[in-house]
C-alpha cells in the first residue's frame, strides 16, 4: 500500500490503490508483438505501452481498463479510491441464459474489480481532482445501481469540496440486468450534476471508446467540457439498431468522435497523450 | 360536461356494460376514440343490453390478443343472443344475464393472472387510449403549443396548456398515433431530439409561470435514426433529466402505456411517478433484451418476466410511487373509466404537491431520485 497524499485531510481515505503502469488489457493479446486493428501493422508491445496504449504507427487508441486508465491519468504516487466495496445485490434476481449473480461473480473473479467503475481522488499535474473511470472489462462498462451510486457520490463530493470532477466514460450503457433500477441511475447521476452545476463546479466529461446508451444520455453528455478520444464510438442507439430501423447504410464515420465534433456535441478531440495537460489547463481556466 | 358527469356516476358499475362492446376496431383517427367509445357509455340505471346500441364489429385480424380470444368469443355469443332476441322476439334475458356474469368472471380471472409478456401486449393494444385521447377526455381548454424553436416540431411529443381537475397545467406526452398516417407522422411515438427539447422548452415556460407539469409517457424508446444521433438525442435526454430534477414547479409523471428506456425517462423525472396498471417500464424492451441476452428475439416473453417491468414489480422496487388502477379488462375496454382514474390521480397529486413550499418540494424531489437503487447495493 502506498502512502496517500490526500487532498482532503478531513476525509479519511477509504482505500488506497497502487498506481503502476498497466501491463495488460483486453484488446491486446499477450506477447511481445501485436497487430494493430486499424493499420494492421505489427507493433512492438513496449512501444505501444510507451505511447500510452496507442499505436505508434497510426495513433489507434487501444481500450484501457479502468485501473490502467487511472494510472495514465493521475500523477504518479497515489490515488485514493472511494467506495471500492460497493456491490450489487441483484435487485430483480435477473436470469437469462446465465444468472446475473453468476455474471457478477465471474466478472469479479480473482479479486478484480467489484463493478464497472473506479472512483476516487488524486492529482492531475498537481491539481486535485475527483476522478471516476468506467471499466469496460466489467460487464461492458454498464451502469447499474453501484456505478450510479459511485458516480453520484463522486459528484456530491466534488460539489461539497469544490473540486473539479473528471469522469472518463467507457460503457455500453445502462445495465439490462438491473432493468428499471439501472434506468433510474441516469436520473440520479443527472440530478446530482444539476446541483454541481448550480454551485458552479467544474465537470469535465471524457468519452472513450465506446460510450453509448444510457451512459451517453445522462452524465456523459452533461460535462461543462466534453472531450473525446480520437475515433471513439459515441452515440445513443446502437448502429445496428439504427441500420435495422431505417434500412439504409450508415454514413462513413457515423457516431465516431470526429462526427460528434462536426455535429457540435463534443468540445475537443483529445488524444490520450494530451489528456492530462488539457485537463490541467481547463482546471486553471475555470478556477476563480 | 353533462355527458362527462354521467360517466363518472357509472364508472363503478362498469365491467358488464363495457365488456359487451369492447372489441371495436381502433377508431380511424386520434381524437375520435373518446367519441366512438361513447357508444360504450350508458346513462345511470341503464341495462346492459341498451349499453350496446350498435352491433359490435369483429376486430380486424391481429388485433385480438391471444389470451383475450376466449373473452372475445364469449362476447360474440352474448352479442349473437342479443341480436337473436331482437329478431325473433324471444326473451333470452336469463341466458344473457348468465353469460354476462360468466364474461365478467372470465375477464377478471384473465386479467388477474396476466404474465409480464401479456401485460406488454395490453400496453401495446391498438385500441389502448393514447395521450391525445386522454387530452380529449380529461384536459379542458387544451391549447397545443408546437416546436422546439431550434429545429422543428416533433409530432411524437404533444405539449400544451389546459386544465385537469382544478389545475391549470402544462401537459407533455408521447403520442403514438392511431391510424397509419398519424402513426407515421409521429413516428409511432418515438421522439427525435427536438421532441425532448420541445418538452423542455414548454416545461421551462410552465415553471416560469407557476404551472405544474404533467407528463404522459408512452413510447417504445427514442427514435433510432441518423438525424436523431446527428442532432444529439443523447444530449437532449440528458439535459432533460438534469433540468427536470430541479424544475421549479411540481412535476407528475405517468407511464400510460409503454415506458421504453431513456426515451421514456426523458420526460419522466419529477416529484411523483405513477404507472397505469397494465403499462410497462424498463431499461430495454423485452425484444431488445432477448436479442442481446438470448441472442434472438424469440425469448421476449422470458425477457419480459426477467426485466420486472410491470407496475406491480416496480412499485415493490420503489421505482414508482403509485399504480393507477385500470378498469376491468384494461384501459382499451373502457377508455373513459381509465381516463377518470387518471384524472383523479393527477388532481389529487397536484393538490398534494402544490401545498408543499417550492424549496421543500425540490429537496424532496432530489432525495427521492437520490435514493433510487441505493437499497439494492451493499458493501461487499
Ligand atoms: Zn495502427
Amino acid at each position: 500500500m502506498t502512502q496517500v497524499n490526500s487532498p482532503h485531510p478531513g476525509s479519511p481515505p477509504t482505500a488506497v490503490m497502487r498506481v503502476s503502469q498497466p501491463r495488460k488489457n483486453v484488446d491486446v493479446p499477450d506477447g511481445l508483438w501485436l497487430r494493430c486493428p486499424t493499420c494492421t501493422q505489427i507493433i512492438y508491445r513496449k512501444d505501444m505501452e510507451k505511447a500510452l496504449n496507442t499505436c505508434p504507427n497510426c495513433d489507434h487508441h487501444f481500450r484501457l481498463s479502468a485501473k490502467a486508465r487511472i494510472a495514465l491519468t493521475v500523477d504518479a504516487g497515489a490515488f485514493e479510491e472511494m467506495d471500492r466495496n460497493l456491490v450489487s445485490c441483484d435487485p430483480i434476481e435477473f436470469t437469462a441464459r446465465k444468472s446475473y449473480r453468476q455474471q457478477l461473480l465471474d466478472a469479479s473473479k480473482g479479486g478484480k474489480a467489484k463493478d464497472a467503475l473506479i472512483s476516487g481522488c488524486g492529482f492531475i499535474k498537481g491539481r486535485p481532482v475527483i476522478l471516476a473511470v468506467m471499466d469496460f472489462d466489467f460487464l461492458a462498462g454498464s451502469m447499474g445501481a453501484v456505478v450510479g451510486e459511485k458516480i453520484t457520490r463522486a459528484i456530491e463530493r466534488a460539489t461539497q469540496e469544490h473540486l473539479p470532477l473528471v469522469i472518463i466514460s467507457c460503457s455500453g450503457g445502462a445495465r439490462m440486468q438491473e432493468s428499471a433500477i439501472s434506468l433510474m441511475q441516469m436520473a440520479k447521476t443527472s440530478s446530482a450534476l444539476s446541483r454541481l452545476h448550480k454551485r458552479g463546479g467544474l465537470y469535465i466529461s471524457v468519452l472513450a471508446d465506446p460510450t453509448t446508451g444510457g451512459t451517453t444520455a445522462s452524465f456523459a453528455m452533461l460535462g461543462d467540457l466534453i472531450f473525446a478520444e480520437p475515433k471513439a464510438m459515441i452515440g445513443f442507439a446502437g448502429p445496428r439498431t439504427i441500420a435495422n430501423t431505417i434500412r439504409t447504410e450508415l454514413p462513413e464515420g457515423f457516431q465516431r468522435a470526429e462526427f460528434l465534433l462536426q455535429k457540435g456535441f463534443v468540445d475537443r478531440i483529445v488524444p490520450r497523450s494530451e489528456l492530462r495537460s488539457q485537463i490541467a489547463r481547463a482546471i486553471d481556466y475555470c478556477s476563480r | 360536461m353533462a355527458k362527462k358527469k354521467s360517466l363518472k356516476h357509472q364508472d363503478k358499475s362498469e365491467p358488464e356494460i363495457q365488456a359487451a362492446v369492447s372489441h371495436q376496431p381502433p377508431p380511424p383517427s386520434s381524437g375520435s376514440l373518446a367519441q366512438s367509445s361513447a357508444v360504450t357509455v350508458a346513462v345511470p340505471g341503464a341495462t346492459t343490453a341498451t349499453a350496446a346500441p350498435e352491433p359490435p364489429r369483429n376486430p380486424p385480424v391481429g388485433m385480438a390478443l391471444e389470451f383475450e380470444k376466449p373473452i372475445l368469443k364469449l362476447e360474440r355469443q352474448i352479442y349473437d343472443l342479443v341480436v337473436m332476441q331482437e329478431q325473433r322476439g324471444v326473451d333470452y334475458t336469463p341466458e344473457i344475464q348468465q353469460l354476462r356474469e360468466n364474461l365478467t368472471a372470465l375477464i377478471r380471472k384473465t386479467y388477474q393472472n396476466l404474465s409480464p409478456w401479456e401485460v406488454v401486449q395490453v400496453a401495446r393494444h391498438p385500441a389502448r387510449p393514447q395521450t391525445r385521447d386522454y387530452i380529449d377526455m380529461i384536459v379542458k381548454d387544451f391549447v397545443e403549443l408546437h416546436g422546439d424553436r431550434r429545429f422543428g416540431d416533433d409530432r411524437a411529443v404533444i405539449t400544451g396548456t389546459g386544465r385537469i381537475g382544478g389545475h391549470k397545467v402544462m401537459l407533455i406526452g408521447h403520442h403514438k398515433g392511431r391510424d397509419t398516417k398519424e402513426k407515421i407522422g409521429c413516428q409511432f411515438g418515438c421522439a427525435n431530439p427536438e421532441g425532448y427539447r420541445k418538452a423542455l422548452l414548454k416545461m421551462q415556460f410552465a415553471a416560469k409561470f407557476g404551472l405544474p407539469v404533467v407528463t404522459l409517457i408512452d413510447t417504445a424508446g427514442a427514435y433510432p435514426g441518423i438525424g436523431s444521433e446527428e442532432r444529439g438525442v443523447a444530449e437532449a435526454i440528458a439535459v432533460n433529466l438534469r433540468e427536470m430534477s430541479s424544475l421549479p414547479t411540481p412535476v407528475v409523471c405517468i407511464v400510460i402505456g409503454e415506458g421504453g428506456s431513456g426515451g421514456a425517462l426523458g420526460i419522466g423525472v419529477g416529484d411523483r411517478t405513477a404507472m397505469l396498471q397494465f403499462a410497462w417500464y424498463s431499461v430495454i424492451s423485452p425484444e431488445g433484451c432477448s436479442g442481446i441476452l438470448w441472442k434472438d428475439s424469440q425469448n421476449a416473453p422470458d425477457a419480459a418476466a426477467a426485466l420486472k417491468l410491470t407496475s406491480e414489480a416496480l412499485k415493490k422496487l420503489g421505482v414508482i410511487d403509485e399504480i393507477i388502477k385500470e378498469p376491468l379488462g384494461g384501459a382499451h375496454r373502457n377508455p373513459r373509466a381509465a381516463a377518470d382514474s387518471l384524472e383523479r390521480f393527477i388532481d389529487r397529486t397536484l393538490r398534494e404537491l402544490r401545498a408543499i413550499p417550492l424549496d421543500t418540494l425540490l429537496e424532496q424531489r432530489y432525495q427521492r431520485i437520490r435514493c433510487l437503487g441505493t437499497q439494492t447495493i451493499a458493501a461487499g
